[in-house]
C-alpha cells in the first residue's frame, strides 16, 4: 500500500479522507438515479481505505504524527487535522467497514428504499461517512462537535428512510438523545475553552496541567471532563444511556444497521478516549477522579444487563443491537482500567466488534432480504435454505463468543490480561462469565436458524444473492484470520497505546 | 515455526471438506480416511514438543508427542473411526462435519503442548459437539443442548481465568503438573472437572448425552469426559483430593442407574462410574495406578462405544430405548444382541474381557498403597456395573418379557462398528499385552494371575449371591406369587427393592438439592425474564424522557462524585 505513489496529493491526503465523501455527498444529490449513486458512493468509499491505510501506516513507519493546517492556519488560530497511531487505526476501521458494505448495499437498498429516496439514501450515506471520519481526523474539539453533529443528522435520516413505520420514532428518539449528547459534550469544550482559550486538542492538554492545580479553575475542569464524558457515553451507548440504541438498529433498513453497528459507536469510543487520555490525561481523570471506577461499573452492568436482554428478544436485530450495547461494556472497561494490555485490547476489539457485528447485521440483512422479516418466528429453520449466509452468520457469531481461533478470543484475551495486571480479579470472572451469556444467545439463535423446521417465509427462501454474501463471507473470513494473525490490530492497538499512555507521563 | 502438524487438526481441517462432497459413498471413503491418515501421521512423528506458534506475544506448543498423549490420541483416533463406520448410513452433513470437528479437537487437545492451545481445542470440543445433541431436533434436545452448551463453554472460560492468573503468577503457559495450591491450580482443576463430570458437576452428562442423536451419543460418549482424564492426568497426579472424588463418583451413580428407565441414559450413569475409576487412578498416582488410568480409558472408550452403539441400533430400529417397552429383541436383532453382551461382559470386567484387564490396574494399586476404603468401594462399583450395565442393559432390550416388537437387524455399517469393537473388547482381554506395551509407564504386570481371577470371579459371584439373597425374602409375600419367575425376577424383584433403596438414596442426598436448584432456577429464569424481557424494564422501549432522565442521573452522579 505505501508503495501506492499519491504524487502532488501526498501532503493534502488528511483533508481529502473528509473532502472526497462531502464532494461525492454533493454528486449523488444531482444524480436522481438509485444506481449511479450508489456507482459513486462504491467509488468514494473503496477510495477511502488506501488513503487511511497509507496515513497510518506512514504514522507506524515514521512514530510521528501527521498535521495538516487547514487554509494553512496556525494551531491555536485555525483548525488543525492531526492523524496519529490512534486515529490513524480507528479511520481505518471506518473506512474499511464502509467500503466492504458497499456492494451488499444496491440490492437491499433497492429492496427496502423508495425509488424517489434512493440517491438521497446514499447521499447520506456519504455525510455520514464524512462526519465519522472527521471526528476522528479533527485535532479540533469544536470541529468534531461539528462532525458530531453531520453523522448524526445524516444517521437520523438513515434510519428513518426505511419502510418500517417504527423506525420513525427510533430516529426521533436517537435524534433527541443523540443532541442531548452532543450538548453536554459541546458544553465540555465550552467550559474548556473559558478556562483554557484554545479549542486544539494539544493546546488544551499543555494548557490544563496549570488549570488543574489552580483552584478556581479546578471545578469547571472537572465539571467540563465530567460533561464531556457523559455526552460521549450516550453517544457510544454506555449503559444506561442506550436505550435509543436498540430500536435505531432493530428498524432502520438493514444497510443502515450494518454500517451503523460497525462504525457509529466507533466514532464516539474514540472520541471519549482522545478526550479523557490526549486532552485531560489518564493520571489526571483516572487516578484522582471516580471516573474510572463510574466506567467500570457501567461496563460491567452493560456486559450483564445487556446481555440478558439480548437472550430473551425474538428479534434478531435487535438481539444483535443488545449485544452492541454488551461489547461497548467490553471495550469501555478495557479504557476505564487504562493499562497498556486493556487499551490494547480496548482498542483491537473496536476493529474486531466492527468486523464482526457488521457480518452479523449483513447476514440478517440478507435474509431480510429474502425472509421480508427477522424475527425468530419467521426466520427459524432459514439456515437450511440460506447454508452459505448462516455458516458466515455462525462464524462471526462465535467471533462475539469470543471462541479462540477468532478475533473475539483476542480481545478478551487482553482485557482479562489487563484485569489481572490491575489486580482485579473479580473483573476477570466477570468478563468470562457474561461471555457465557453472550454462549445462550448466540446459542439461541443458531438453535433457531440451523434446527427448526422451516417457517411459512423460510420455506420459500433462496440463497442470498452473490453481491450479499461476498461482503459477508470476506467479514466471516476476517472474524477467523483476525484470530490468528493480529498484527493488524493488536500490533497497531499496542502501538496506539503506548503513545497514549506515554502522554501521561 | 516448525512444520509438523497437530493430528487433530488433520482431522478439523479435513471435516470442513465434508459437507462439499457428493454421495454419500465417497464421503463415507473420505471420513474414514481422515482417522486413518491422522494414525499414519501420528506414527510417523518423533516423540517430543514441536509445531511452535506465535499468537499474542505468547509461544505455543501447538504438538507434544510422548507417551501418554500417544496412548490417549491413539484410542481417539480409534475411537473416531468407529464412530465414523456407525453413522455412515447418516445423511446429514451437519452431524458429520459437527462429530468429526469434535473427535479432531478432542485429539488436537490431547497433543496440545501448552493451556492456551488446550484451552483452544477444549472449547471447541464443546461448540462442535452440541450440534450433535441439537440435531436430534426435538424441543428437549434443543434446551438440554443449549445447557451443555452453557456448562461445557463455562468450563472454558474458568479454564480461561485459571491459565491467565497461572501465566500472570509464574510466566509459563506450559501445560504440565499443576498442583492444587494456588488459586490458578483450583480454578484449573474445577474446569477440568467439569467436563470429567465429578459429583455435583456432572448433571449435564446424564442431562445432554441421551438426548443426542444415535450416532452423536457414541461420539460423545468417547471424547468430552476422557478427554478430561487426559488432562487429570497430566496437571493434577497425584492429587489426594482425586481419590475421594473418584470413589465417589464409582458409588453414586449406580443408584440412579438401577431406577433409571431410559436405557442410554444408564449408560450414561455407568460411564460417570466407569470414570470414577479412572480418576481414583489419577489420584493415587503411582506409575501402576496412572498406567491403569490410561488403559481403563482405553478399553473404557471401546466398550462403552460399543454399549452406546447397540443402544442407538435399538433406538434406531425400535424407535425408543425405554427399558419398559423393549425386550425380545434377540430375535430380530441377533448380531446386535451378540455384541451388546460382549460389551456388556467388557464393562463388568468378566476375566478375558477388556475390562478386566484394565479395571484390575487400578483396583491392585488401591490395594497396594494402602487404600483399603477406597479398594472396598471400587469392589462394591464393580458389582453395581455388573448389575446396571452387565445384565440390566441386555437383558431389558434384547430378553426379559416380549415386547412383541419385531424389527430388522441393524444397519451394516453399525454391525461392521460393533463387530470392530467387540473384537477389540475381546482381543485386549485375551492378549493384553500390546496395550500394556502403549502405557506411560514401563510397569510388568500380569492381570491373569490366580488371584485376580478369583476375585473378580468371587466379586461377580457376590452380586449374583446378593440377588438371590434379595429374590428369596423379595418373592415372599403372596401377591408376587403370580409373578412369572421367568430371569426377569433379577429385576422385577430385587430390582423394586433396590430402587426402593435408591429411592431413599435419593430423597435424603440429592433430591433436594436437585429440587432446589430447579425451583431456584425457575425463579431466576422468571425475574431475568420480568426485567429483559421484550416486555421487561431492559427489554423495552423506552419513552424518550426516561432515557433523558437516566442521562440526567449519569450526569448529576459523575460530576457530584468528582466534587466529592
Amino acid at each position: 500500500m505505501n508503495a501506492l505513489s499519491w504524487g502532488a496529493a501526498e501532503p493534502h491526503l488528511p483533508i481529502l479522507v473528509v473532502v472526497i465523501p462531502l464532494v461525492g455527498a454533493l454528486l449523488t444529490t444531482f444524480l436522481r438515479n438509485g444506481f449511479l449513486a450508489w456507482l459513486v458512493a462504491t467509488l468514494v468509499a473503496f477510495t477511502l481505505p488506501f488513503i487511511t491505510i497509507h496515513l497510518l501506516l506512514t504514522v507506524l513507519e515514521t512514530g510521528q504524527p501527521i498535521t495538516y493546517k487547514i487554509g494553512n492556519w496556525e494551531a491555536p488560530f485555525g483548525i488543525v487535522y492531526r492523524v496519529d497511531q490512534l486515529s490513524g487505526y480507528v479511520l481505518s476501521v471506518i473506512a474499511i467497514i464502509g467500503a466492504v458494505i458497499m456492494p451488499f448495499a444496491r440490492r437491499s437498498v433497492v429492496a427496502e428504499i423508495d425509488e424517489r429516496a434512493r440517491s438521497w439514501y446514499y447521499t447520506m450515506y456519504l455525510l455520514c461517512l464524512a462526519g465519522l471520519l472527521g471526528i476522528v481526523i479533527t485535532g479540533d474539539a469544536f470541529n468534531a462537535f461539528v462532525f458530531l453533529e453531520v453523522s448524526s443528522l445524516a444517521t437520523y435520516v438513515l434510519i428513518a428512510l426505511g419502510k418500517n413505520r417504527r423506525a420513525l420514532l427510533a430516529a426521533y428518539q436517537y435524534l433527541i438523545m443523540g443532541t442531548i449528547g452532543a450538548t453536554l459534550y459541546v458544553v465540555g469544550v465550552g467550559l474548556l475553552y473559558v478556562v483554557t482559550g484554545t479549542l486544539n486538542f494539544d493546546d488544551m492538554a499543555s494548557r490544563l496541567s496549570a488549570a488543574i492545580v489552580d483552584p478556581g479553575q479546578r471545578n469547571a475542569v472537572v465539571t467540563a471532563l465530567g460533561f464531556m464524558v457523559v455526552g460521549l457515553s450516550l453517544k457510544l451507548a454506555l449503559f444506561p444511556m442506550h436505550m435509543w440504541l436498540p430500536n435505531a438498529y432493530a428498524y432502520a433498513p438493514s444497510f443502515a444497521t450494518a454500517f451503523l453497528a460497525g462504525t457509529a459507536t466507533k466514532a464516539a469510543i474514540y472520541l471519549l478516549v482522545r478526550v479523557v487520555f490526549s486532552v485531560f490525561g489518564v493520571g489526571m481523570t483516572l487516578e484522582n477522579l471516580p471516573i474510572g471506577e463510574v466506567v467500570i461499573v457501567l461496563s460491567i452492568a452493560a456486559m450483564f444487563l445487556a446481555s440478558i436482554s439480548a437472550v430473551f428478544e425474538t428479534n434478531a436485530k435487535r438481539m444483535l443491537a443488545y449485544s452492541s450495547v454488551a461489547q461497548i461494556g467490553y471495550i469501555t472497561l478495557g479504557i476505564a482500567i487504562a493499562n497498556q494490555a486493556g487499551l490494547t485490547g480496548s482498542l483491537a476489539h473496536i476493529a474486531n466488534h466492527a468486523v464482526m457485528k457488521t457480518a452479523l447485521f449483513l447476514a440478517l440483512g440478507a435474509v431480510f432480504y429474502r425472509v421480508g422479516s427477522v424475527l425468530y418466528d419467521d426466520i427459524s429453520g432459514i439456515g437450511r435454505k440460506m447454508p452459505l449466509t448462516m455458516a458466515a452468520f455462525a462464524i462471526a457469531g462465535l467471533g462475539l463468543m469470543g471462541t479462540p481461533g477468532t478475533a473475539g478470543f483476542i480481545s478478551k484475551w487482553y482485557l482479562a490480561v489487563a484485569a489481572i495486571d490491575d489486580g482485579m480479579y473479580s473483573v476477570v470472572f466477570l468478563i468470562v462469565a457474561s461471555s457465557l451469556i453472550s454462549v445462550v444467545y448466540i446459542g439461541r439463535i443458531t438453535e433457531v436458524v440451523w434446527f427448526r423446521e422451516p417457517s411459512k417465509a423460510a420455506a420459500q427462501a433462496k440463497e442470498a444473492p452473490l453481491s450479499m454474501l461476498i461482503p459477508l463471507w470476506l467479514l466471516a473470513f476476517a472474524t477467523v484470520y483476525l484470530g490468528f494473525d493480529t498484527r493488524a490490530t493488536v500490533g497497531t492497538a499496542s502501538e496506539a497505546a503506548k503513545v497514549l499512555l506515554e502522554g501521561v507521563r | 515455526m516448525t512444520n509438523e502438524l497437530n493430528p487433530g487438526l488433520i482431522i478439523i481441517l479435513g471435516a470442513l471438506l465434508v459437507p462439499l462432497l457428493p454421495g454419500r459413498v465417497l464421503r463415507g471413503a473420505y471420513m474414514l480416511a481422515l482417522p486413518v491418515a491422522a494414525f499414519v501421521y501420528l506414527l510417523g512423528l518423533p516423540m517430543g514438543e514441536m509445531g511452535q506458534v506465535e499468537l499474542m506475544d505468547l509461544s505455543l506448543v501447538t504438538l507434544r508427542v510422548d507417551k501418554l498423549s500417544f496412548v490417549f490420541g491413539t484410542i481417539f483416533l480409534i475411537a473416531t473411526a468407529l464412530g465414523v463406520i456407525y453413522a455412515l448410513h447418516v445423511g446429514d452433513w451437519v452431524q458429520h462435519t459437527a462429530g468429526l470437528i469434535y473427535a479432531g479437537s478432542a485429539i488436537g487437545a490431547v497433543f496440545a503442548g501448552d493451556f492456551v492451545t488446550l484451552f483452544i481445542f477444549w472449547e471447541i470440543t464443546a461448540i462442535s459437539s452440541v450440534f450433535l445433541v441439537w440435531a436430534s431436533g426435538t424441543t428437549s434436545a434443543m434446551a438440554a443442548g443449549l445447557r451443555y452448551l452453557v456448562i461445557q463453554v463455562g468450563s472454558g472460560v474458568i479454564l480461561l481465568a485459571g491459565v491467565l492468573m497461572h501465566y500472570s503468577d509464574t510466566g509459563s503457559i506450559a501445560f504440565g503438573a499443576m498442583g492444587t495450591e494456588t488459586l490458578a491450580g483450583k480454578l484449573i482443576l474445577i474446569a477440568f472437572g467439569i467436563k470429567c463430570a465429578f459429583p455435583l458437576l456432572h448433571n449435564w452428562l446424564q442431562d445432554a448425552y441421551p438426548q443426542a442423536t444415535v450416532t452423536g451419543t457414541v461420539m460423545l460418549s468417547a471424547f468430552t469426559t476422557k478427554l478430561a482424564v487426559y488432562a487429570l492426568a497430566r496437571g493434577y497426579a497425584g492429587t489426594e483430593i482425586l481419590i475421594p472424588i473418584g470413589a465417589v463418583m464409582t458409588a453414586f451413580p449406580i443408584f440412579y442407574a438401577v431406577i433409571e428407565n431410559d436405557l442410554r441414559r444408564v449408560l450414561a450413569y455407568s460411564l460417570n462410574n466407569q470414570l470414577g475409576f479412572m480418576v481414583v487412578g489419577i489420584g493415587i498416582g503411582t506409575e501402576l495406578a496412572l498406567n491403569g488410568t490410561a488403559a481403563h480409558a482405553f478399553c473404557h472408550i471401546l466398550y462403552k462405544a460399543l454399549l452406546f452403539m447397540a443402544m442407538g441400533a435399538v433406538l434406531y430400529r425400535v424407535g425408543t430405548i425405554k427399558g419398559s417397552e423393549l425386550g425380545g429383541l434377540y430375535r430380530s436383532m441377533p448380531w446386535t444382541t451378540v455384541f451388546c453382551i460382549v460389551g456388556a461382559a467388557s464393562i463388568s470386567a468378566f476375566p478375558l474381557f477388556s475390562g478386566f484387564i484394565s479395571k484390575s490396574l487400578i483396583i491392585s494399586a488401591a490395594m497396594k498403597e494402602g487404600y483399603y476404603w477406597v479398594w472396598l468401594t471400587l469392589l462394591f462399583a464393580s458389582a453395581g456395573v455388573f448389575h446396571h450395565s452387565g445384565i440390566k442393559i441386555p437383558y431389558f432390550a434384547f430378553f426379559a418379557h416380549d415386547s412383541g416388537k419385531r424389527c430388522e437387524e441393524a444397519p451394516m455399517n453399525m454391525l461392521i462398528a460393533m463387530g470392530i469393537a467387540a473384537a477389540f473388547c475381546i482381543g485386549l482381554g485375551v492378549y493384553p499385552d500390546p496395550l500394556y506395551a502403549l502405557l506411560p509407564y514401563d510397569v510388568k504386570y500380569d492381570a491373569y494371575t490366580v488371584e485376580h481371577v478369583v476375585t473378580q470371579l468371587q466379586l461377580l459371584m457376590f452380586s449374583a449371591l446378593a440377588f438371590t439373597v434379595l429374590m428369596r425374602t423379595g418373592i415372599y409375600p403372596p401377591e408376587l406369587k403370580s409373578v412369572n419367575l421367568d430371569t426377569d425376577w433379577f429385576y422385577r424383584v430385587p430390582g423394586s427393592h433396590l430402587s426402593q433403596l435408591a429411592n431413599q438414596f435419593r430423597s435424603i442426598t440429592w433430591q433436594w438439592v436437585a429440587d432446589g436448584t430447579v425451583r431456584l432456577a425457575t425463579k431466576v429464569h422468571d425475574a431475568l425474564y420480568k426485567h429483559h424481557g421484550p416486555e421487561g424494564w431492559f427489554g423495552r422501549t423506552w419513552p424518550t424522557g426516561t432515557m433523558a432522565f437516566w442521562t440526567t442521573v449519569t450526569l448529576g452522579a459523575v460530576v457530584i462524585l468528582s466534587y466529592l
